[in-house]
């Protein structure tokens, strides 16, 4: 409505990847993005939305990996609707009808660093039996009216959700002007703790 | 066990052999290798049996060394582990240095390499290390051995080392003869560990295998000289099996077998040796052997030693046999001695269970019995048939004869869920990360957010003893001397703290005090001070005396009293001619100076007197005065009596008398009166004379005090001394009953449980009870402590024999932090039970009465009790450093409790405590200020004193909100951007969709709230500048508040979801749409008539501006106007349309194109020729939500309406131009409006497409057009009779948008309450969700909702209602022309879609008086006002609820008449008749009047098909049938409806205003072209609007229009009047501006605008607008 041109802002950049998923029970799936925000933020550059291609379990590992790139930049004035990004699964059922695998949202990392987020994935069920069946059948799948519901609370009492899987992410966040405006999410020593740990973890194995 | 036992064997052989070897070595070191080796070797084996002998006979030597070593290895075990490494490095330097020593090196370094490659894995490996760590771990050993090994490391170890090896190979690279000789070995060392006497047997054994093997090497050394690297693998690969001697084998086994025998005997003696062997470490293991077998081997080699260094050569040990065959038979039987092999049958049960017992069945007696472990029947049966074998087997059997076994401990699930395995990775959500363990902070309640989160604190207890009281174990001596003990403890501490002797001194100083007081202010005359002084004194002087005097006598009393009981004990002593305590008491004497004593006795007691006299004499004073005080009261208030009297007497006689008679009379009259005649008033008594003390007795009774507690002049002091120097009798010398409590005592033990926190950590040892009951632990018990300490107690616990009882409890106190051990001093803490002990011996027992009297009288009865010593104190670290938790943070602080009722005090330093309290109770208490210990309750009440503190004496619901604000609330309202962020939340309009808040405070700018300010000023103001119409000002102001009140209720309602609002699903398909989805299946891919497919449907919440357009498919028009020839001469124009046939075919009639505009966007399609064109184009519109607000409310509330013009292209040529006169023609287009269709945009996005022909909205006069066709054409004839023109119309949005969802379930949830009777709402709504399901196209509406939100049921709106009296008036005769007159006046009401007015799709219905006053409502108001009128008319007619063109769900009305049914729409005012096919009217859905509903079951609904007639059941579904009869609802709308006459003059006024604004609106939309207006025309045109007015639009003008073109002469004129209802300015000038008048831009171009105004009742106002340009050609 109103752009703000020369008032301040501070920017968030969020580079990063869609790294692969893990769906024991499905192939040949692809990946839809999305971000949503409140009010306050605006992407300045980069895509807001996006597909992945469709990508098949080896036989090796049974991991889904996608590596799609995220770039985008976001500009501020207000931390309220942090960005969150919606991913939405898709891929082929028996009879090739494409149907949903899976949503699931997570909150852009408020640290700067890198972060891997692991993303529970669900689809909503169906409210019958008999709905599931047919809907097995003809391919359609009760779906959200929109992916972006899952990254809002509202409302969310009325669906009933089944887990599908896990899609993982990984961020690279950077910030700017975040301090100056006085908000201090600097590197918690969280990140370095995790680091440790996950080394140590390996170590141990 | 086994295995290292097989080990340790293999090695203990192995040193043998290596000694032996070493030994020769020594001896021939000095000879040539060569030459040496072999007759050393034929030495040795001559001299075989001599060896062994002498191993025999030295048996008896190790044996006994053996032991001695073994135990004193395994003390040393533990340093042994920890030297090992460090020894281990050694072992390699000492161990090379001796290969070098080696003569023939280099086979012996190719043998070791060798040796490592052939061993096997399996237990040989440890003789490896074995070897190598012996001469270290030799170090270790008794001096003797290790001199001795010492000795010959020096001496001989050089090739023998190598060869030892060898052999160790080659013995363990023999696969058969291993397994059995391990069996054998493991037998050995079993005997060998505990150096049996059987063992001698063992000795000859491995010498003999030793020799055997063994120097084989040498003997073919002797051959040759030098073996090739080849011949040294062959020679450690090879199998030596066959050389194997048998007959020392066999011996040995027949050995072995005795000794099996025996070993199972001593299994079990061995075995608690044998389990401390198998808890040792693997490590251990490897040194444990070793050591075992250093110290066993360290005798023998000192035999060996003398043996074979004298007379032994290699030969000794060689000894060449053949392979020796045992026959088959011969070998089973062997085994068959040898071997056991259990049977597979099922044992008898009798068996297994002693003899005599039957075999119990547990279950059957009902006692659990766990499910046992599953063991298949024939491993039982082999476990018991080799447990009956063993010794004492039949202990592992059960009373039910099965072998004993715990339950079956394996659960039936597993307790751990099963993960789902991927191949390489978990789910990296399950992936288990590393945590370091963490200490619990929870554990440790000392820590309260403490520093130190390592300190551990440490608790000492030290229980020093314990000293009984009583014990039941008491002799009754005992008891008196512990009485005694009791007494004399008593005594030594009043004599130590000697109180008595302290207050005679303070009474002396007082005393002293006193007299001088008295002597120096004595003479000068007390002042008051002084008195009081002197008064205090003496008080405390008495106070003294009194304390003094009671000490006294109790000190005097205690000597008393301890006299006595040892007189008691003596006596006892003597009666029972024993003594069982040690106890003597002496009583010194201490002689004093009789005089000064009875000196000092006078003088005190003179003291005590005349103090007492004093004081009596004070309280005598004291008295008097109090007397003299009352009586000077009785006598004034006797003298008032008097008084009183005197005059009443002088009213009885009257007379005088004598004063000393009235005086006496007056006596006794004065009894009377106050007797008589004044009982109310209350006489004080006359008081009386104090008595004086009696002096002398004083002296007296201080005497006899004195003689009471004190000791006597001149008589000696006593001190008794308690001392245990007296003898005890001895036993023997006691009577039996004294004996057997003696024994009793002896046979007592104690000891004492520490609990802490009431759990046990630790206890004493148990210490026997001595015969002074006195027992001492003197232990110090160190506890760690990480939980708060809450209690520590004490157990006393007693002993007799195995079973201990508790005696008693002593609880300690916790220590204060400051107590820190060494420190603390040793309590004593008395404890006592309440046991009742009896004994038949001397004891006295306890809980028992007791007496000492002779007569069985004074009985006492005793409770054991006693004393414990302890001492409980905070441990110190090792820099000094005290184990105590910190002092601030002690626990139990007083305010902890109390913190939690209110948080914000407890945060704070406000007051929780009343402070006030704390300061009175300093105050009384009189603290010391400069006390530090009580600087912080003082700077407490200096903090508190200076502001005001009080407890809040309110509940707080959150506790901590206001901590947690992080600004004030003053500054939130302040500040604008936390104003603008606040109303975004809560969605006010103009902010609802704010983007960018800004960041900062100074960035906001005051400009973001002028709207929203404004628009709340507004709301209290009605702005009539705006509204043409005082009276709709009103309305709207109205409107807008109900508006703003629904939407508040719809806020509620929309952030209410269904699972529709969330998810997309299929519908459950029916069995009908199954089978139309398979047949779809078959169903060719690319049909010939292709029909519309559903189109995704989008949620409005993610678009944006351009995502949205408008689609408009214009398809074609039919019965467009066409174009009177234009003549220059008035009279032309019939007669043009007489030679119109020719004309027609040269002239085009009219060349029509369609433009659309949407949101001031105008799209035009081509043009087309003719009256019926067609265009099939598609226009695409975009569209702009509001504010960028696609939300479904939002979109809702879009007022923009779509209007559809259709224009005539007229093409004009200008004439040539003055200089391309020849070469060019100049042609101007024009265009000329014919009509027009509106459509809202709410009703396109409710309805998401709009399919049909509309019918056009054409003027009632079109200057230059006629409708009036030449053509004779049958159809065309037949539609010019309808009289109106069609476009069909296809209208969407792209992409399709999820129309806002009908609301009316939402508001249903949102529980919009209800006057209605429930029963009636719940069959409305059976009936709507049965006529939905039935029907799911035909609309149905039961209740319906009016402007306060309330539901209502619809019949309640139809009810006869009064139109205006002049519509009945004006054609008395005409109903017909009063029905359309009054229909007209309806459809004058402005039509105002609720969508728009409540940005929601909700029906609300308001009733007529409102709809009228409103001015405003949708086609149900205009239905039900019209519905109204006609019943009040007379008619038969009924609402109908269908869908219509263009409004979708609407609302018409049926009239029945003789003619028959019609159908009225409301808004337009116009009747069909039930068979017109052009009625808008598409569906009929249902009927409603007053008195019922009925729902439309035929199977066509449209109303051409539509039988109206209600009473056939089969067609018409009533509400209420005979099942459910009408309740008798009464209506809602008033009775009759008032009207009032519209003011003509306002009329009139607004008539101009509104002419001007539409001048100046022309004007500005012409404004590069100068816009003149004809005069003329413009009143021409006025005129004729009034008449067009009464014609009621038809078409009656054609004569002034022929007038008109008469007046205008040279003019080519096009103009129209438009007709529009009256509601405000803005759609008048939308629908001026949409006929594009104005866009004339030729030169010559005038224009004329009239504009009339047509009051009706209740302002209802129809406005004519004549519109018209001319061009003067």
């Amino acid at each position: 409505m109103e752009t703000t041109s020369n008032s301040s802002v501070f920017l968030l950049t969020v580079n990063g990847q869609i790294e692969g998923a893990n769906f024991p029970d499905y192939d040949n799936l692809y990946c839809k993005y999305c971000y949503v925000y409140g009010h306050d933020w605006a992407p300045t550059t980069g895509l807001e939305e996006g597909i992945t291609q469709i990508t098949s379990k080896s036989s090796q590992s049974h991991k889904l990996i996608w590596n799609f790139p995220l770039e985008t930049t976001f500009k501020s004035t207000n931390p309220s609707g942090w960005p969150q990004l919606v991913v939405s699964v898709y891929g082929p059922d028996v009879f090739g009808n494409d149907v949903v695998r899976g949503y699931g949202a997570t909150h852009i990392p408020f640290t700067p660093g890198q972060h891997i987020r692991t993303i529970p994935m669900f689809v909503p069920e169906p409210t019958w039996r008999l709905q599931k069946f047919t809907g097995w059948l003809l391919g359609r799948r009760p779906e959200y009216t929109d992916p972006k519901v899952v990254a809002h609370g509202e409302g969310r009492e009325v669906t009933r959700v089944r887990s599908q899987g896990f899609v993982t992410i990984s961020f690279h966040i950077m910030t700017k002007d975040m301090k100056r405006m006085g908000y201090d999410t600097g590197p918690t020593n969280s990140s370095t703790v995790q680091s440790a740990t996950s080394s140590q973890s390996r170590d141990a194995q | 066990m086994e295995k290292m036992a097989a080990s340790s064997d293999i090695r203990e052989k192995l040193r043998k052999k290596r000694r032996a070897l070493q030994d020769t070595l020594v001896k021939n070191k000095n000879e040539d290798d060569i030459q040496a080796l072999v007759p050393s070797a034929k030495f040795n084996v001559d001299n075989q049996p001599t060896a062994m002998k002498e191993a025999e006979g030295s048996d008896e030597d190790p044996g006994e060394s053996l032991r001695r070593t073994l135990r004193a290895q395994r003390e040393k075990r533990k340093t042994k582990l920890l030297e090992q490494s460090f020894v281990q490095d050694e072992d390699v330097g000492e161990v090379s240095p001796t290969q070098y020593n080696s003569p023939n090196e280099g086979p012996s370094s190719r043998v070791d390499d060798s040796v490592v490659s052939t061993r096997p894995p399996t237990g040989s490996q440890r003789g490896v290390s074995v070897k190598s760590e012996q001469p270290s771990s030799s170090l270790h050993l008794d001096t003797f051995v290790t001199r001795h090994l010492q000795e010959k490391l020096r001496a001989a170890r050089s090739k023998g080392e190598s060869l030892q090896q060898q052999e160790t190979s080659r013995d363990s690279s023999e696969p058969v003869s291993r397994l059995q000789r391990l069996k054998d070995r493991d037998t050995i060392t079993r005997f060998d560990r505990e150096a049996d006497p059987t063992s001698s047997g063992r000795d000859d054994d491995p010498l003999t295998l030793r020799a055997r093997v063994k120097f084989r090497e040498p003997a073919r050394r002797v051959e040759k000289d030098f073996p090739t690297t080849e011949e040294a693998y062959n020679f450690f690969t090879f199998n030596y099996e066959p050389d194997r001697p048998s007959k020392p084998e066999s011996k040995s086994r027949k050995r072995q077998k005795q000794r099996d025998g025996v070993e199972e005997d001593d299994r079990d003696e061995n075995g608690q040796e044998e389990a401390e062997v198998e808890e040792e470490d693997e490590a251990e293991e490897d040194n444990q052997d070793q050591n075992e077998f250093q110290s066993e081997e360290a005798p023998l080699v000192r035999n060996e030693d003398d043996l074979f260094v004298i007379d032994h050569s290699p030969q000794d040990f060689v000894e060449v046999r053949k392979a020796e065959y045992v026959g088959l038979k011969k070998r089973v039987q062997r085994d068959r001695e040898l071997l056991f092999t259990p049977s597979f049958r099922t044992v008898p049960t009798s068996v297994k269970l002693p003899e005599n017992t039957k075999p119990r069945f547990l279950e059957e007696e009902g006692l659990y019995v766990g499910q046992r472990p599953a063991v298949s029947l024939t491993n039982e049966n082999i476990s018991e048939n080799r447990i009956l074998k063993m010794a004492e087997g039949s202990k592992w059997f059960g009373d039910d004869g099965k072998i004993l076994a715990l339950p079956d401990p394996i659960k039936e699930s597993s307790t751990r869920p099963p993960l789902f395995h991927m191949d390489e990775e978990l789910d990296p959500a399950l992936q288990t990360v590393y945590r370091k363990a963490m200490k619990s902070q929870y554990a440790n309640l000392y820590i309260a957010g403490a520093t130190d989160p390592e300190g551990d604190y440490q608790l000492d207890v030290d229980v020093s003893g314990l000293i009984f009281s009583h014990h039941p174990l008491f002799s009754r001596e005992h008891v008196l001397a512990s009485r005694l003990a009791q007494l004399y403890d008593q005594y030594l501490s009043r004599q130590q703290n000697n109180l008595a002797g302290h207050l005679t001194e303070k009474l002396n100083g007082l005393r002293k005090a006193l007299r001088n007081m008295m002597r120096i202010h004595g003479e000068q005359g007390s002042s008051e001070a002084l008195q009081h002084r002197i008064s205090e004194y003496s008080l405390e002087v008495r106070n003294t005396r009194q304390l003094r005097d009671l000490e006294q006598e109790k000190d005097r009393t205690l000597l008393r009293s301890i006299i006595k009981v040892w007189k008691e004990i003596k006596s006892l002593r003597e009666f029972q001619k024993y003594t069982n305590t040690p106890f003597k008491l002496f009583l010194r004497r201490e002689n004093v100076d009789r005089a000064l004593d009875e000196w000092e006795y006078e003088g005190e007691i003179l003291k005590e007197v005349l103090e007492l006299e004093a004081e009596s004499e004070e309280q005598y004073q004291k008295k008097l005065a109090e007397y003299n005080k009352q009586l000077e009261e009785w006598k004034l208030w006797r003298k008032k009596q008097k008084a009183k009297r005197k005059k009443k007497k002088k009213k009885k006689k009257g007379q005088t008398q004598d004063d000393t008679e009235e005086e006496e009379q007056e006596e006794e009259e004065e009894q009377d009166q106050t007797e008589s005649e004044d009982p109310f008033e209350e006489a004080p008594v006359k008081p009386e004379v104090p008595e004086r003390p009696d002096i002398g007795s004083l002296e007296q009774w201080v005497r006899e005090k004195a003689s009471r507690i004190r000791r006597k002049p001149g008589e000696a002091i006593l001190v008794p001394e308690l001392c245990t120097s007296g003898g005890v009798t001895a036993s023997d010398l006691c009577p039996r009953a004294e004996i057997a409590r003696r024994e009793d005592v002896s046979r007592r033990s104690l000891f004492i449980k520490i609990l802490y926190n009431y759990k046990e950590v630790s206890r004493t040892d148990s210490r026997s009870l001595s015969t002074d009951f006195r027992v001492h632990f003197g232990q110090i018990f160190n506890l760690k402590v990480l939980n708060c300490p809450h209690s520590i107690n004490l157990q006393v616990f007693e002993e007799i024999g195995s079973s201990y009882s508790l005696l008693a409890q002593v609880f300690v106190p916790v220590p204060d932090p400051s107590v820190v051990t060494g420190r603390a001093p040793i309590e004593e803490i008395e404890f006592s039970s309440n046991q009742h002990v009896m004994f038949d011996h001397e004891g006295v027992g306890s809980d028992v009465p007791l007496s000492f009297e002779s007569d069985g009288s004074n009985k006492l009865t005793l409770l054991t009790s006693g004393k414990l010593s302890c001492c409980v104190s905070w441990g110190i670290g090792e820099e000094g450093v005290p184990l105590a938790p910190p002092l601030s943070q002690h626990p139990g602080g007083t305010h902890r409790g109390l913190g939690h009722l209110d948080a914000v005090s407890y945060i704070g330093a406000s007051g929780l405590y009343d402070m006030k309290k704390i300061g009175e109770w300093a105050v009384q208490s009189r603290l010391d200020p400069n006390d530090p210990k009580n600087t912080s309750i003082m700077h407490l009440l200096k903090v508190a004193s200076s502001g005001e503190v009080t407890d809040p004496d309110y509940f707080r619901l959150e506790h901590l909100q206001e901590e947690f604000n992080f600004v004030s609330d003053q500054e939130m309202e302040r500040s604008k951007r936390f104003r603008l962020l606040r109303l975004r939340n809560q969605e006010a309009p103009e902010f609802r969709n704010y983007k960018f808040v800004s960041l900062l405070e100074r960035e906001v700018s005051d400009k973001v709230f002028q709207d929203y300010e404004k628009r709340l000023k507004e709301g209290e103001t009605i702005d009539t500048r705006q509204h043409l119409d005082p009276h709709r000002a009103v309305v709207a102001k109205y409107l807008q508040q109900i508006r703003e009140s629904v939407i508040n209720r719809f806020i509620l309602a929309k952030h209410h979801y269904q699972l529709s609002d969330l998810v997309i699903e299929e519908e459950i398909p029916s069995i009908g749409i199954l089978g139309i989805n398979l047949f779809k299946l078959a169903e060719s891919k690319r049909p010939l008539k292709p029909q519309r497919k559903e189109r995704k449907k989008v949620t409005a919440q993610n678009l944006s501006d351009g995502d949205i357009k408008l689609l408009v498919n214009v398809i074609r028009a039919h019965n467009i106007p066409i174009r009177k020839p234009q003549s220059s001469k008035p009279g032309q124009s019939s007669q043009s349309a007489v030679q119109g046939s020719d004309w027609y075919l040269s002239q085009v009639q009219v060349r029509p194109f369609v433009e659309v505009s949407f949101q001031r966007t105008v799209l035009q399609t081509t043009t087309a020729d003719g009256p019926n064109p067609s265009w099939n184009e598609e226009l695409q519109l975009p569209f702009n939500a509001p504010n960028g607000d696609y939300s479904t409310g939002s979109l809702q509330s879009v007022k923009d309406e779509v209007f559809i013009n259709i224009f005539d292209e007229v093409l004009y040529e200008t004439g040539p131009g003055d200089k391309s006169r020849a070469t060019s023609i100049h042609t101007q287009i024009e265009k000329h409006w014919l009509g027009s269709v509106k459509i809202p945009f709410s009703t396109i996005y409710s309805q998401s497409k709009i399919d049909g022909a509309f019918k056009v909205n054409t003027p009632a006069v079109l200057l230059g057009y006629s409708r009036e066709h030449s053509s004779t054409s049958v159809y065309d004839q037949w539609r010019s009779t309808q009289g109106g023109t069609f476009v069909r119309l296809f209208i969407t949005v792209e992409p399709q948008l999820v129309p806002g969802e009908s609301i009316r379930e939402k508001i249903k949830e949102a529980e919009f309450n209800s006057q209605e009777d429930e029963r009636l709402l719940q069959a409305s709504e059976k009936f709507e969700k049965h006529a939905a399901g039935g029907y799911p196209d035909r609309p149905c509406i039961t209740t319906v909702i009016d402007l306060s939100g309330k539901t209502i049921f619809i019949t309640r709106y139809i009810r006869p209602l009064n139109p205006p009296r002049e519509f009945l008036d004006a054609f008395p005769n005409n109903p017909q022309e009063a029905t359309s007159l009054v229909a007209r006046y309806v459809s004058l009401i402005p039509s105002l879609p609720d969508q728009v007015s409540f940005s929601a799709t909700c029906d609300l219905l308001s009733t007529c008086d409102q709809f009228l006053t409103l001015l405003a409502g949708d086609e149900q108001e205009h239905a039900v006002l019209l519905c109204n009128y006609f019943l009040f008319l007379g008619k038969k007619a009924w609402l109908i609820i269908g869908t219509a063109i263009p409004e979708g769900p609407t609302a018409y009305v049926l009239t029945h008449e003789q003619s028959g049914y019609f159908i009225w729409n409301p808004s337009s005012g116009q009747f069909y008749e039930k068979g017109d096919t052009f009625c808008p009217l598409q569906t009929v859905g249902c009927l409603v009047n007053s008195d019922n509903v009925w729902f439309n079951i035929q199977e066509n609904p449209s109303p051409l098909h539509t039988n109206f007639d209600i009473t056939k059941a089969k067609m018409w579904k009533p509400f209420f049938s005979r099942s459910f009869s009408h309740p008798g609802l009464s209506s809602v709308q008033p009775e009759e409806l008032a009207y009032r006459q519209t003011d003509k003059a306002a009329a009139a006024e607004l008539q101009d205003r509104v002419e001007k604004i539409l001048k100046e609106k022309i004007m500005e939309w012409r404004p590069r072209h100068p816009t003149r207006w004809n005069r003329y025309c413009n009143t021409t045109l006025k005129q004729f609007l009034p008449k067009l007015e009464q014609g009621r639009g038809q078409d009656v003008a054609e004569s002034h229009r022929v007038e008109l073109q008469n007046l205008l002469g040279d003019y080519r004129i096009s103009g129209f009047p438009l007709h529009l209802p009256f509601s405000e300015v803005g759609p008048i000038i939308e629908a001026v501006h949409s006929t594009g008048v104005h866009n004339i831009h030729s030169s010559n171009v005038e224009f004329a605008l009239a504009v009339y105004i047509h009051p009706y009742p209740n302002n209802v106002l129809s406005v004519w607008v004549y519109l018209a340009s001319l061009v003067r050609t």
